[in-house]
């Protein structure tokens, strides 16, 4: 029962991290074109859009509190408040920490609504000073004004950046590792379709492929291989297919890596051959394995994909893969690996 | 074989390497018999460019005899002599059907780098950095050329080294430069800096048709080839205003097309030099280019700027003020050798040019990290190093 359970929640994740599967797939393709896509690598992009007004009120706060912290007789007379230095420190600290904490921390919702929070505390600081004798109201009442108007500003962005957080929150707690690239290759929509529809041929060009056996019109057993030479082996079932434009697949079973993937192929504009589109997720399994295998895949996963479709319009536009492998240089041993450019392939 | 390693900055030593050897089948190895030093080879001998690795073979300017090629190789054949393109080219991707050829998309194996610095990849080259394919270089005995159909072209039996070499870059890349300003009848065209690249410039701008050229650098030797070899007028930069002198001498017009042969380590003098050059060395800016804003700021209303000078990352206060108010256009990009080789080879063998009046010095393969020293420092009037392996 346990076990079911379990699996019924993997399954939730698989989908929510893959956008369900073949006829919500290639709408959340066609939508891909127009807006860069949350991933767990790159997430950030989606959320940059209230990014420009928090940045602004973070530096807005440390400015005040910087100019509280320092000059707060000055601050405390613009404002027409009476003279207490140490309680304009205090609100000048209150100010930078808010403003530190939008421009550094991760989720600045909690930061923004710590702003709001000031704002009240300001006005309601600035309403009591209203009612002192000596008020010098024309002073308070522009204070006030423009702490409103600032309080308008936070809530604003507080709300903008609660909703993103969320959106980001949620996305990371799924645990698949999911990625689509593109490219375009001088060959027809139907050669290549027919090339990838015999799976076949995929280890041709994806790297970490041993082997690809077809058992029927819809079924495969993959062999991938992992670090340390590691072998890892799933069934595979077709689970669409439209000739010459477009393959999705996903794992069965007891699959060691959970997997699903999809590819389409549309004819580029002016000649150029085909877009060719794909998209793959992979779902790794709980304990050391699958730690193994994130770690595997989770190497720049984007980038795998991208040299593997690159080797792929090599394969149909020369033939073969140019290299520089086995050329001669006067390496001399460790020194060259320590350089960047050694470094920059270990990262990949 | 024996080849130009770099190890570093300013440390270039000639090492015993293992001989290349046919790796993809469109291949063919060749034997060097003449290679020179490039000033963009000074580039990664500052250690100016990223991604260079300690063992690299350089020199990307190379010509020889074929002594072995791939099974896929269709036009030539062992015993061929040929001058090789400095970039590496498939023939037969989008870019290379449409002969831009520097913009193959296939010919660079590390294209993940380049995209991820230029947003998409150029070509691979021979001895450059591996952004730009890391492939071995021809400061050596011998090299191995990719794409062997493509990139390298014959050289009549009657042609000496010395005239055949400069097909392999800056010929072309002066010639391009030239062809990018769209030169016409009465037009004065300004040419930043004397060097191999600025030279053939020169002679390209005459050769399509310019009424006059005027040449800018500071070293004595190089106005007076330019001068001398090129008819040009020259501006010695150190002594006039730039920007003066080229009003003065085009009546306020300004130059109708300024080419801009200097690229990322230009020199000048005065505040914004020492402002680029510390931004370099602090690594906050990647090229100082002071030719290319002199040339936007001077080029007339609606002329060409054009660069064959190499620039490799990001660059300030480029005068994009000027750039637009003036509607200039730019011209760049490496070379689209294949495109102009055989063409050129044409104009020599009938005598238009003869390419060997830029070389000064020749030395030995073994000389060669004494070459990049007295090339670097321009000592000895130095403006053009040919190596001869096994001389």
């Amino acid at each position: 029962m346990a076990m079911q359970t379990k699996n019924r929640s993997d399954e939730l994740r698989m989908e929510g991290a893959m956008a369900g599967h073949s006829g919500e797939l290639t709408e959340r393709q066609q939508s891909s074109r127009r807006a860069p896509q949350a991933h767990r690598n790159g997430d950030t992009q989606r959320f940059a859009g209230s990014d420009g007004l928090a940045k602004a009120l973070g530096w807005f706060s440390i400015g005040l509190g910087l100019a509280q912290i320092t000059a707060p007789r000055g601050v405390a007379n613009m404002i027409g408040l009476s003279d207490d230095r140490g309680f304009m420190r205090y609100l000048g600290a209150r100010e930078m920490a808010a403003g530190i904490g939008i421009l550094t921390q991760q989720y600045q919702s909690g930061w923004l609504w710590g702003r709001v929070a000031g704002d009240l505390m300001d006005l309601a600081l600035l309403a009591s000073a209203f009612r002192a004798d000596d008020a010098r109201r024309d002073r308070l009442a522009g204070a006030t004004a423009a702490v409103l108007g600032v309080t308008l500003l936070d809530i604003m962005a507080a709300q903008q950046h609660s909703q993103s957080d969320t959106a980001r929150r949620r996305s990371l707690r799924s645990d698949a590792i999911r990625s689509t690239k593109a490219i375009t290759i001088d060959a027809s929509p139907e050669t290549l379709y027919r090339f990838w529809r015999n799976f076949e041929n995929l280890p041709r060009f994806m790297d970490h492929l041993e082997s690809v056996h077809v058992i029927d019109n819809k079924r495969s057993h993959w062999i991938a291989r992992g670090p340390g030479g590691r072998k890892f082996a799933w069934d595979s079932e077709v689970i669409e297919d439209r000739p010459n434009a477009y393959i999705a697949w996903r794992s069965t079973g007891n699959a060691d890596v959970r997997n699903t993937g999809n590819v389409r192929f549309d004819r580029a504009p002016g000649d150029r051959g085909t877009e060719v589109r794909v998209e793959i997720a992979y779902l790794p399994p709980a304990g050391q394995v699958g730690a193994t295998i994130a770690w595997m895949m989770g190497q720049a996963p984007e980038q795998r994909i991208q040299e593997n479709l690159r080797k792929l319009k090599q394969l149909f536009e020369l033939g073969e893969t140019p290299t520089t492998e086995g050329q001669p240089s006067g390496r001399k041993g460790v020194l060259s690996r320590l350089s960047p450019v050694g470094l920059l392939e270990e990262m990949r | 074989m024996k080849a130009n390693c770099w190890y570093g900055r300013h440390k270039l030593s000639v090492e015993d390497v293992p001989d290349p050897k046919i790796i993809n089948q469109t291949d063919a190895i060749v034997k060097i018999t003449s290679t020179a030093i490039c000033g963009s080879d000074l580039h990664l001998y500052n250690g100016y460019v990223p991604t260079l690795e300690h063992g690299d073979i350089l020199g990307h300017e190379f010509m020889g005899e074929i002594v072995e090629v791939g099974r896929d190789v269709k036009k030539l054949k062992v015993g061929d002599r040929v001058v090789v393109p400095f970039a590496i080219s498939c023939g037969q991707c989008y870019f290379c059907r449409r002969q831009l050829y520097s913009l193959c998309d296939n010919s660079n194996p590390n294209a993940w780098m380049a995209e991820k610095l230029l947003g998409h990849s150029p070509a691979g080259l021979f001895g450059y950095t591996h952004m730009l394919g890391g492939y071995a270089g021809g400061q050596a005995e011998y090299a191995r050329v990719p794409f062997a159909d493509v990139g390298p072209i014959k050289v009549p039996s009657g042609m000496p080294d010395d005239q055949a070499l400069f097909l392999s870059d800056v010929f072309p890349t002066g010639w391009m430069a030239a062809e990018a300003c769209n030169i016409q009848p009465g037009d004065v065209i300004a040419v930043w800096g004397c060097g191999p690249v600025g030279l053939f410039a020169i002679k390209s701008a005459y050769m399509l048709g310019a009424e006059r050229v005027i040449a800018i650098d500071r070293f004595p030797e190089r106005l007076r080839l330019a001068r001398e070899q090129c008819g040009a007028e020259t501006i010695d930069y150190m002594r006039e205003t730039v920007y003066d002198a080229l009003m003065e001498r085009t009546a306020g017009r300004g130059p109708d097309s300024c080419i801009d042969a200097v690229g990322m380590e230009a020199h000048g003098h005065g505040a914004m030099f020492l402002l680029d050059r510390a931004k370099q060395a602090l690594m906050i800016e990647t090229d100082r280019p002071i030719a290319l804003r002199e040339a936007i700021f001077a080029c007339r209303k609606g002329g060409t700027v054009s660069v064959p000078g190499v620039y490799g990352g990001f660059d300030d206060k480029i005068p994009l003020g000027a750039f637009m108010n003036k509607a200039l256009t730019l011209k760049t990009g490496q070379t689209h050798m294949q495109r102009y080789m055989q063409p050129l080879l044409e104009r020599i063998e009938n005598g238009e040019i003869d390419p060997s009046f830029i070389i000064t010095h020749k030395l030995k393969l073994e000389d060669a990290p004494r070459g990049y020293d007295m090339f670097l420092k321009k000592q000895d009037e130095c403006v053009k190093v040919v190596l001869k392996p096994g001389a």
